[in-house]
């Protein structure tokens, strides 16, 4: 997901009273908030929640195939009579687990490289950057596409691949961070002093960097979960029985047309657990990043400034 | 000013030549034999030798490399296994579908989303703040192969207000030929005068177009907004608001000037974002893009194909981009000094 970067400057998170003046000034955070602890909850919950936790594996029930929503069946049954509920319900087990590692993978891709371009500069900085609009040069889609079709179709390739075409957007974040640190007079004089590299590096340069990358992070959820699905959808990732949305989709396809519930309540599933985590970090970003917060709580500014 | 377009030049053909090594060497690892797909599920052993042979399938992949680096850069992209026809020529027949579904998505975006953006930044903090805001996140946590299958189902086979698929009624080929010219069917329509075949187009066009438009609209909104409030604290804008110009004005005119610039640089990026975002909804609309063109190649295994794909996306992005830094620079002196 394209996310034009602000490079948010690295804040202290506001304590106290002007924090929970500055979230209640930000209903749609708290919106975010309630929906992915609703999803989190349905996803921890599923085996309890689920009407038929069965379905969600390779239950068949052939006398109930695609029935239409009933009490039943909340959200009606598939192409091979499972409960839609169910596998809808489990669903919440995978999409933000996939979200989690493609970001986890490409920090631990993209934190590093960035650091190192950032603070050693010369031509290690330019062969990082110039890999980096490489990749960046991809869309990330296309790029995914290529890899998934290279790996066997599994939820483990499509993370692999997702990752691969993320990283490039960390490293250009936290290397910008480390440069600006890395020119400061105190980093001078932590040399000076003969501080080791790494003590340099890991306690005054990576502290910076930190706080607009989990911002980043937190804005990225939602479209990591967006990717993904487009590649279930594809069929390169989840197979069969897994209760993956994006494969539920794309199986319900072909009988989309006369039984609308089947593709319906897995496609919102995406849409709502996108929704959730872009509202939360975009959020997110308003709370840590101070250039942005004008929204509701600041008042006007004077004209007296 | 001519150094830094030759700079920003030489850079995006450094990048445009990293994208083909490392999608030649993923597309090489494609497990498959392009050769017998090629020669045909009938084929014997020795036609598909003959064929690995003709493919130059049979030279260490170094040199397969160079060749076809050198290649591109005569206009020989190779030849597509699954259509058996040059590349270039199937991306310059599919292309043009892709970009006019991307350029009408990018137009409903901008006549969407800039006022959007306007009328929130306007009433910052205010209800319809707050429901534009939830509507420009929803817009860009849109699944959009999803949304294309429910505006298909309520528009197309319900409500029967739209075609469902396809770029034009093909039973108007009989009476009403589309000539082609620029290969984009709406524009081929309207300068031809074929006035029966542009209605059909701009129908066919409406629900794919909206549903690619789902995200840069989302996008834009947020950006013009951020960006206007971002002005409306400037000095000259006080001024303007002080000399006593109504509201509407002070954000319409003033404020909106100084937010082109990064939603400019957005369009770009977009640009090319939205180019792939096609490959989701093409299939869904039967639209004889790109999209319908790529996944046929990876079905097939098609790596010349696939690679012509993939590096034709790479030049429109890094020309795109290309293009925005150096509006830019000229716009904006500091750019380039610095």
């Amino acid at each position: 997901m394209i996310e034009v970067p602000v490079a948010p400057s690295a804040a202290a998170l506001p304590a106290g009273r002007a924090l929970r003046q500055r979230i209640a000034g930000n209903p749609l955070m708290v919106a975010g908030a309630i929906l992915v602890i609703l999803m989190v909850g349905a996803a921890l919950l599923a085996a309890v929640l689920a009407p038929f936790p069965g379905d969600a594996g390779t239950a068949t029930h052939p006398f109930a195939v695609l029935r239409p929503p009933s009490a039943a069946h909340w959200f009606g049954t598939d192409q091979v009579g499972r409960d839609v509920l169910s596998r809808v319900l489990y669903g919440a087990r995978i999409s933000p687990l996939i979200a989690a590692s493609v970001l986890l993978m490409a920090c631990a891709i993209g934190l590093p490289l960035g650091l190192a371009a950032g603070y050693f500069g010369g031509w290690l900085d330019e062969v990082i950057m110039r890999i980096t609009d490489i990749f960046l040069a991809f869309p990330a889609l296309l790029l995914a596409l290529a890899l998934a079709a290279v790996l066997p179709a599994s939820l483990t390739s499509v993370t692999i691949a997702i990752a691969a075409t993320w990283w490039p957007w960390y490293t250009r974040l936290v290397r910008g961070q480390a440069a600006s640190v890395a020119g400061r007079p105190y980093i001078d004089g932590c040399r000076a002093l003969g501080i080791s590299r790494r003590r340099i590096i890991f306690r005054h340069i990576l502290p910076n960097a930190i706080t607009p990358l989990i911002v980043q992070i937190s804005l990225d959820f939602g479209g990591v979960i967006l990717t993904a699905s487009a590649l279930s959808f594809l069929g390169l990732g989840a197979q069969d029985p897994t209760p993956d949305w994006g494969l539920m989709v794309s199986e319900g396809q072909a009988y989309f047309t006369t039984s609308w519930w089947v593709v319906t309540f897995p496609g919102l599933a995406i849409l709502i657990a996108a929704f959730a985590f872009n509202l939360l970090g975009d959020g997110l970003r308003d709370l840590l990043d101070p250039k942005t917060v004008d929204a509701a709580t600041r008042p006007k500014r004077s004209v007296l400034r | 000013m001519t150094r830094y377009i030759a700079r920003r030049a030489v850079l995006a053909i450094v990048v445009i030549a990293g994208v083909v090594v490392v999608t030649f060497v993923v597309a090489h690892l494609i497990p498959g034999d392009p050769a017998s797909t090629w020669a045909g599920p009938h084929a014997t052993a020795r036609q598909i030798a003959a064929a690995r042979r003709f493919l130059g399938l049979n030279r260490p992949l170094p040199v397969q490399l160079g060749s076809y680096l050198a290649g591109i850069a005569t206009g020989n992209w190779g030849i597509a296994i699954h259509t058996h026809r040059p590349v270039l020529s199937d991306i310059a027949t599919a292309a043009p579908a892709s970009l006019e579904l991307v350029f009408a998505a990018l137009i409903i975006a901008l006549l969407v989303g800039v006022p959007l953006g306007l009328i929130s930044a306007r009433w910052r903090g205010r209800a319809v703040d707050h429901t534009v805001r939830a509507g420009a996140i929803l817009g860009v946590s849109m699944p959009i192969f999803w949304m294309a299958l429910i505006l298909q189902l309520i528009f197309a086979q319900r409500l029967k207000v739209a075609p469902a698929a396809g770029e034009y009624s093909a039973g108007l080929l009989f009476t009403h030929p589309l000539a082609r010219v620029t290969g984009l069917p709406v524009i081929d329509a309207l300068i031809t005068g074929n006035l029966p075949m542009l209605g059909s187009t701009l129908a066919h066009l409406v629900l794919p177009a909206i549903v690619v438009a789902a995200y840069p609209a989302g996008l834009f909104a947020r950006m013009v907004r951020a960006q206007v409030l971002d002005t409306t604290g400037e000095t000259h804008v006080l001024m303007i608001r002080a000399l006593g110009f109504p509201e509407r004005t002070v954000f319409g005119r003033f404020a909106m000037k100084l937010a082109w610039n990064p939603v400019s640089a957005a369009i770009a990026l977009v640009f090319g974002y939205s180019l792939v975002n096609t490959f989701l909804v093409e299939s869904i609309f039967d639209w004889p893009g790109l999209g319908l063109y790529a996944a046929s190649s990876i079905a097939t295994l098609d790596t010349p194909a696939i690679l012509g794909v993939a590096l034709f996306i790479a030049i429109v992005y890094v020309v795109a981009n290309l293009i925005v830094d150096i509006v830019q620079a000229t716009l904006d002196p500091r750019i380039r000094l610095s």
